[in-house]
């Protein structure tokens, strides 16, 4: 067999490893180059976060505008306090949005959503959200349900 | 009795040199390296046989694992009503397992083979012997090139396996069975960790890849070299390589996913 017809068999290969490689890591994983850039923080206080893992998106009307950077504890009031980074270009949440935590699906992951509220000025870095909405805990649900019909 | 035990250590002595002998294969072909610029032409033509013509197979057989995938897990998850949950069954367990060992499995059959036979019928027909008498080393000019192509074919073939049969899995899940094209794709995106899965995934197949062609090297360099000595070097290829792959991807899994 020719040497060019080797050639030509073997550059479709790489290039063909490459793409897929490409497909692999944008379209099947999910890595997206852009978005490392900057954003900024801020903060919610949440009665019981369920599920929720930093990493998970941020929302709002289901479009992501950020992702929970961090979880810990507060111990001055013993709820757990979010912090999550949204996109620079959203800077248009007013002060009295509200945040809940959501599922996707059935069993799916657990994320933030955020519903805008009315004020005129808007969330900046490093300001809390004061109105949240905890997650749903399936077992609370019954608990009440089952309370309910007690005392029927 | 004595008889038997002499049996059993002659068994263990010969696997052993065996060992050394593909050690030394390994070493003296790799380490001694060729001047890269006369071996680049026999690594293009031994990278169009390895690679590119097992490229068929390999595509073919992802498609339909994809397929398969794509049916079975929505057949389960549908019961539980989370059948958009299939595009991240289909993706995870392809680049995680199935893409690096199915391929590297079907890389044994179709090119380990192969190259076993090849090299093993030119010492059969003298032709080593005699490249060495006009002294060029058939280790750089014969075995080296070979086993270049395979460890540098194997990762690429992994990785067109992989896309391939996640692309024939969304055809059943997402064309045929109906599920939400978005809620599909953004599962799958979801779950699949690039750094986890995918390089996870990249990092088998580079070591089976490794492991068969070296297999396969070795098994053709060191055969008996006679009609029946061949046939018996390329059982032992497909079965010991067949053999290692499963066995390691055991020993990888547990590294990096398990948490041993």
């Amino acid at each position: 067999m020719r040497m060019r017809t080797m050639e030509i068999g073997v550059g479709f290969l790489m290039l063909a490893g490459a793409v897929a490689l490409v497909v692999l890591a944008l379209n099947i994983s999910g890595l997206s180059l852009a978005d490392q850039g900057g954003g900024y923080r801020i903060y919610a206080r949440f009665e019981n976060i369920g599920g929720l893992t930093a990493r998970a998106k941020v929302a709002m009307s289901g479009v992501q505008i950020g992702e929970v950077t961090a979880i810990r504890l507060d111990p001055k009031f013993l709820v757990a306090e979010v912090e999550m980074k949204i996109r620079d270009d959203v800077d248009y949440l007013s002060t009295d949005s509200s945040a809940q935590i959501l599922t996707a699906g059935l069993l799916g992951e657990q994320y933030i959503g955020i519903t805008p509220g009315a004020e005129e000025e808007n969330l900046k870095d490093g300001d809390r959200i004061q109105d949240t909405q905890s997650a749903l805990v399936l077992e609370d649900l019954i608990g009440k349900f089952l309370f309910n019909k007690v005392s029927e | 009795m004595l008889d038997w035990i002499q049996t059993l250590g002659q068994n263990a002595l010969s696997r052993l040199a065996a060992f050394g002998r593909a050690g030394q294969l390994l070493l003296q072909s790799l380490v001694a390296r060729p001047a890269p610029f006369t071996m680049f032409p026999l690594l293009v033509q031994q990278l169009y046989f390895v690679g590119v013509l097992s490229l068929v197979i390999i595509v073919v057989s992802g498609g339909f694992i994809g397929m398969v995938l794509g049916l079975q897990g929505y057949t389960i998850l549908v019961d539980y009503g989370s059948e958009q949950a299939v595009g991240q069954m289909v993706a995870l367990s392809l680049v995680r397992e199935l893409a690096p060992v199915v391929t590297a499995l079907l890389f044994a059959g179709r090119a380990g083979s192969a190259l076993t036979a090849e090299i093993g019928l030119m010492k059969a027909t003298e032709q080593l012997a005699s490249l060495e008498m006009i002294g060029v080393d058939p280790l750089r000019r014969v075995i080296a090139p070979r086993f270049w192509a395979g460890f540098i074919s194997m990762p690429i073939l992994t990785v067109i396996f992989s896309v391939v049969g996640v692309w024939g899995g969304a055809i059943v899940a997402v064309d045929w069975l109906g599920i939400y094209e978005g809620s599909f794709w953004a599962n799958m995106q979801h779950s699949v960790d690039f750094k986890e899965d995918v390089l996870n995934g990249i990092i088998k197949s580079i070591v089976f890849g490794a492991v068969v062609t070296w297999i396969a090297v070795f098994e053709g360099y060191d055969c008996v070299p006679t009609s029946e000595g061949i046939s018996q070097a390329t059982t032992r290829t497909v079965v010991f390589s067949s053999l290692a792959v499963l066995g390691l991807d055991f020993i990888l899994t547990a590294l990096m996913f398990g948490e041993l």
